[in-house]
């Protein structure tokens, strides 16, 4: 085996791909080449590292040395100085805000050190495409171990005292599930992966399968060992294609290696495994409705009972969990239940996954221990709210969870405390707000998305939703009534009692939740027909302030219905009836005279 | 004996098998849940949300799918659960068009039934509503998506009953339509017109194309010899359009209403039913003489004729080239009954009264006519005939029962039973026996064909042979039946095919009876019944013997399969495509 002095990873998740990581990589590999130094360097393409904000990103080992932002053009400077010349480049390493002073390895940075990576534990550690490199780190033990030494009872067992619970939304004990879908006798029986991952701004489950699909069919293979199942499924968004791509390369090198097909290490087990590929409709997420999609049929629930586990995919015992899920079973196999059930809380075991966006200065995904205080994934990890701003709520569970105030930031995350909160754990989008956002205005963002991707089936999600967000958008547009909070109120409680599946039956949350933590803002935007946080553009005005004009004319060169009027050197005016409020005016101006008003 | 398992139901003991739905149980122990989508057996799919209950579980779960168990404790009348299907229903309401004063299904509207069941007041939640393009572009029916509830029960016919599959539903959230592909209209897909799903709607979205009109306009003509045939399933059904239970016979008060109305003569379609068993059972006993392509399939549905030319063009050689009874009894009168009467063809306008609404589109086939002339004008469904009683001010109920006009009035029992499925066959075997076996046969009634099983075998011993035979109903049936034919692995000689499950006697053009009737009684075996009754009630029940008809072959015809017969009672089909290439989106 070659051996080499320098190792270079280079994330090629689908952040950093996007910002040319894959030109880096081939700019790297031809200076390299340049300098003689392709039998001591070696370029690795891995998964994503979690600091997308600041991608894309290159670590060169054995330094540690972690470059962020790179572009194409800092190759050659990164080759001469730090292989050549074994100077690290300063100038690209991560500046954390607090220590204020480079670093040069990962775990030295806020974000990374209050990490835990379990399921993200290959995640910008090995190259996805090469089966070995997963071998090398422990990859596949936990499939050898339970197929030669355990029972699947014995397996069951251990996931079930993991505490392990399922990552998807849900939280659901996966131990449990496993054991339901393990008892009825059938001649079928099958394994799904839910890689439909479709929350707004959520992309924990792409990076894994970026950066780990090993770990998943690993997994795979084990939950069909416990339950009795021959043949597995991942349903994959269509709109991942790395995602799908390192599957496929994945999968036939497990085939060539025999750890999927007949007879896995010699023993009595076969396990097969396929994909299959979703048009990216957000009810398939759902576990009816990704199983009536695997079958070919139209994407829509159905009910439960009969529930997977007895009567799932073609109504055979089925059981279905989430990629992050699955991504943790070798471990907790490799360490043993008591090991993962130290971590986290009481009833929440483990780590969670979370992709955080919004008003936060470092966007990206992390790991963080069950019961890790919103404070500090907001402040500590995610390295504080840009601009100075105030934190004003986070939101968690995508277009079904809710929204925690500033007040409860102090709240440990498990899945209870958000449920008790109004809110739920979902599949892990974290979004951050500010004092810039209103919260009638996201309400109506996460209700929108609901109306978009509703099925269509059952009529509380089809006319409910709608009718709810034509409602919140009468009040956005300050036409909203009194009588307006009391319909919001008795229709989201009525499609959370009857919608047919959990899409529906969740959508009303993040109404429920902004009227529980902002009912003020909701009564400013209906009763004064003011937005507080300046966001909803019908109940603003925008207004030139005479003194601080100094009658340059940008605005009115910029305004694209001509609304704004003046002679030069004297205070310009904006015709109210003309503005359409698009802040082109406000953005221009070099001397902050334009104001929004409420 | 199912095993049993006891719940409560509002605080009442009640047993119920394994299996069942907490619906099932609740009706059982007298408690009304309501509900829109369910349709037994038809479309169990729990969407409408109408007839959720509290069971227990963190939300409330439709009844008409939940599974009984052992100590399940089920509510069905808590505030909680009256508010959620109020605002279910409100919300439904929201988004319907509300025309229901010029609504073909007012006063016969499920969903109307809700409102005032459920004492709808007000609907709080009004917003945007659909406002897409009507479909009415296809001869026989007219698709109102405005008006849909999207209860899905027209797909599940379509395609899981039928497996027609010409309607889905499409689109997602707010924007979910049921439509055919790409927004196509009905008439420019391989929907066969059977007009089942209009029978399942249980508002008014779908409806047959009306054409009550085109008759008013006719019987005003004074130039006009108008004539009306009525199928004989008609007569089992258009009772119960005012008022009567499912399974009334009403054939002397139709007969007289049809007078009332004006048409100048009231013939009998049976007449040609006879007609067509001489004509069918030559050709049948002509195929199995000669080496003819076996079996040889009934060609009375016009639904099934076109399913078959879209799905089965290899079996178009099968079919018997025998145009439908409708068909041959239109050519009889503007060929024999013209000359007879002397009347000029060309101011003949021959109506048909039909079950049926794939009839609409088999009257406008160019291949059905002779001497340049249709052989039907204008054909309209059971229903629409009761609404013409009704528009007319005829008191159908309080009716003197009266017949039908000679000459062409007169038919056998072998003829009414066309109107059940397995009653073309059962004709077709009482004549084919007594001709193969030179006899009078006194045992003529073939219970094997008869009945609402799918697909019905029979094996009958006569002239020496073996005669095998089967029946399907229903297109899905057909479906299973053809395929095992084309697998080799059946053999027949005869097989009969009706598009719609029970044949005519539930067509597609038959009163429409709501879920509630639907779930209790089954329409097929009740009307069915009337249909063999009037059977047993007629002295003659073999076509042969029919003397007016064997008069009509004396007289014209000369004899079953003449050349003349050919021209005027026999037809030809095409292979058609699905989705031909030049096939355009619709409108919106």
């Amino acid at each position: 085996m070659q051996i080499y002095r320098s190792h270079i990873l280079v994330c090629g998740g689908t952040g950093c791909t996007a910002s040319k990581s894959l030109e880096i990589i081939s700019e790297l590999e031809s200076h390299i080449n340049a300098n003689s130094l392709q039998n001591e360097v070696k370029v690795v393409k891995t998964g994503c590292f979690g600091l997308c904000e600041k991608g894309p990103i290159l670590v060169i080992y054995p330094e540690g040395a972690t470059y962020v932002t790179v572009a194409p053009s800092d190759v050659k400077e990164i080759v001469e100085e730090h292989l050549v010349k074994g100077r690290i480049v300063k100038r690209l390493l991560p500046k954390d805000a607090k220590l204020a002073e480079v670093v040069t390895s990962l775990d030295k940075v806020d974000f990374f050190a209050r990490q835990m990576r379990i399921a993200l534990r290959n995640c910008g550690v090995i190259n996805p495409e090469v089966i070995d490199e997963y071998i090398a780190c422990d990859g596949y033990k936990a499939l050898g171990k339970v197929l030669t030494e355990m029972k699947p009872a014995d397996v069951i067992a251990e996931i079930k005292k993991s505490g392990l619970r399922g990552r998807g939304g849900g939280g659901f004990p996966t131990g449990v599930k496993w054991e339901l879908a393990s008892k009825p006798v059938a001649d079928q029986k099958y394994v799904c992966c839910n890689a439909d991952e479709g929350d707004p701004g959520a992309f924990m489950d792409r990076s894994v399968l970026e950066g780990d699909p090993h770990s998943v069919i690993e997994a795979m293979a084990i939950a069909g060992y416990a339950i009795g199942a021959s043949q597995g499924y991942i349903y994959i968004r269509a709109e991942y294609p790395i995602a799908v791509e390192r599957l496929q390369i994945a999968i036939k090198q497990a085939k060539e290696y025999g750890l999927l097909g007949k007879n896995i290490f010699d023993s009595d087990f076969s396990f097969d495994l396929e994909l299959r590929l979703g048009a990216g409709a957000f009810v398939c997420g759902e576990e009816t409705a990704l199983m009536t999609s695997i079958e070919g049929k139209r994407g829509e629930p159905r009910p439960r009972p009969p529930f997977p586990a007895n009567e799932g995919l073609w109504r055979k015992p089925t059981v279905l969990n989430n990629v992050e899920t699955y991504a943790n079973i070798p471990s907790i196999i490799n360490n043993g239940a008591d090991w993962f059930a130290s971590i986290g809380t009481e009833k929440s075991k483990g780590t969670k996954v979370f992709a955080i966006g919004g008003k936060i200065n470092n966007t990206g995904l992390v790991e963080i221990p069950m019961g890790t205080t919103l404070r500090e994934v907001v402040y500590d990890i995610g390295g504080g709210i840009p601009n100075g701003k105030k934190f004003k709520a986070a939101q968690t569970g995508g277009p079904s969870g809710g929204c925690i105030p500033a007040q409860l930031i102090d709240t440990p995350i498990d899945y209870d405390t958000l449920i008790q909160l109004g809110s739920m754990m979902g599949s892990g989008g974290l979004i951050v707000m500010d004092e810039d956002n209103c919260m009638v205005d996201i309400a109506k963002f996460f209700l929108e998305f609901t109306v978009d991707e509703s099925c269509g089936k059952c009529p509380p999600c089809r006319i409910g939703t709608k009718r709810m967000y034509e409602i919140l958008e009468r009040i956005t547009e300050g036409k909203g009534e009194e009588s307006d909070i009391e319909k919001l109120e008795i229709l989201a409680k009525n499609i959370k009692a009857s919608a047919l599946c959990g899409l529906g039956q969740t959508a009303p949350n993040p109404i429920l939740s902004t009227l529980k933590y902002f009912r003020d803002e909701y009564d400013a935007h209906i009763k004064d027909k003011k937005c507080p946080a300046g966001v909803c553009k019908s109940l603003l005005k925008f207004v030139i302030d005479a003194d601080k004009c100094k009658g340059c004319s940008l605005c009115q060169r910029k305004c694209p219905t001509n609304a704004i009027s003046g002679e030069i050197k004297k205070p310009y005016v904006i015709d109210q009836d003309k503005c359409i409020k698009c802040g082109a005016c406000m953005d221009a101006c070099k001397f902050k005279a334009i104001e929004k008003k409420a | 004996m199912a095993e049993m398992v006891t719940l409560t139901i509002d605080g009442i003991e009640v047993k119920a098998p394994v299996g069942s739905t907490v619906l099932d149980a609740a009706k059982s122990a007298g408690i009304k849940i309501p509900t829109l989508c369910f349709l037994k057996e038809i479309n169990e799919i729990g969407a409408c949300r109408m007839c959720v209950v509290d069971t227990g579980a963190r939300s409330l779960q439709a009844a008409c799918v939940y599974p009984v168990s052992e100590g399940l404790k089920v509510v069905t009348n808590s505030p909680a659960v009256r508010e959620a299907r109020k605002v279910t229903l409100e919300l439904i309401l929201s988004n319907h068009e509300r025309k229901c004063l010029s609504c073909v299904r007012s006063n016969n509207c499920e969903l109307q039934q809700l409102a005032k069941d459920l004492n709808i007041e007000d609907i709080r939640f009004d917003g945007e509503t659909y406002d897409f393009c009507v479909d009415d572009a296809s001869p026989s029916i007219v698709r109102d998506p405005n008006k849909c509830v999207l209860c899905r029960r027209c797909v599940s016919m379509c395609k899981n009953i039928q497996g027609v599959a010409a309607i889905e539903t499409m689109e997602r959230g707010f924007k979910t339509i049921v439509s055919s592909p790409f927004n196509m209209s009905l008439n420019d897909v391989p929907c066969v017109n059977c007009g089942q799903c209009i029978t399942v709607c249980p508002v008014g979205a779908l409806k047959e194309k009306d054409d009550t009109q085109k008759v008013w306009d006719a019987i005003a003509n004074k130039e006009l010899h108008v004539v009306v045939q009525t199928a004989p399933a008609v007569r089992v059904a258009i009772a119960e359009e005012f008022g009567n239970p499912v399974g009334s016979r009403a054939t002397g008060k139709m007969v007289t209403a049809l007078r009332k109305l004006g048409f100048d003569k009231v013939f009998d379609t049976d007449t040609a039913a006879d007609l067509t068993i001489m004509e069918e059972g030559t050709e049948l006993l002509g195929r199995i003489q000669n080496g003819g392509k076996l079996p040889v399939i009934t060609s009375c549905s016009p639904g099934w004729i076109k399913y078959c030319e879209h799905n089965y063009p290899e079996f178009l050689e099968n079919l018997s080239s025998c145009k439908s009874p409708q068909n041959m009894f239109g050519a009889v009168l503007k060929s024999y009954y013209a000359d007879k009467m002397e009347i000029d063809p060309k101011k003949m306008f021959v109506v048909s009264v039909m079950p049926c609404t794939a009839k609409k589109f088999e009257v406008q086939r160019p291949e059905l006519g002779t001497d340049c002339y249709s052989d039907v004008d204008v054909s309209i469904t059971t229903r629409e005939l009761a609404r013409m009683i009704k528009e007319a001010g005829i008191d159908f109920n309080n009716l003197e029962e009266t017949h039908f006009d000679d000459p062409m009035g007169d038919a056998t029992g072998a003829a009414v039973i066309f109107g059940a499925t397995g009653g073309v066959m059962e004709a077709a075997l009482r004549t084919v026996a007594d001709i193969l076996d030179n006899t009078d046969h006194a045992e003529i009634e073939y219970k094997a064909v008869r009945g609402v099983e799918g697909i019905k075998e029979a094996e009958v011993e006569m002239g020496g042979m073996k005669v095998k035979a089967a029946v399907a109903h229903g297109l899905g049936n057909a479906k299973k039946l053809l395929d095992k034919i084309k697998a080799g692995e059946a053999e027949y000689h005869f097989v009969e095919i009706m598009a719609c499950p029970g044949g005519c006697v539930n067509g597609g053009g038959q009163p429409i009876q709501p879920a509630t009737v639907r779930n209790e009684v089954d329409l097929r075996a009740e009307r069915a019944k009337a249909i063999y009754v009037e059977d047993e009630s007629l002295p003659i029940r073999k076509s042969h013997k029919n003397e007016k008809m064997m008069k009509l072959y004396e007289e014209y015809f000369e004899k079953p399969g003449s050349h003349k017969a050919h021209k005027y009672l026999h037809t030809h089909y095409v292979a058609r495509e699905n989705y031909p290439d030049d096939c355009s989106e619709g409108c919106c």
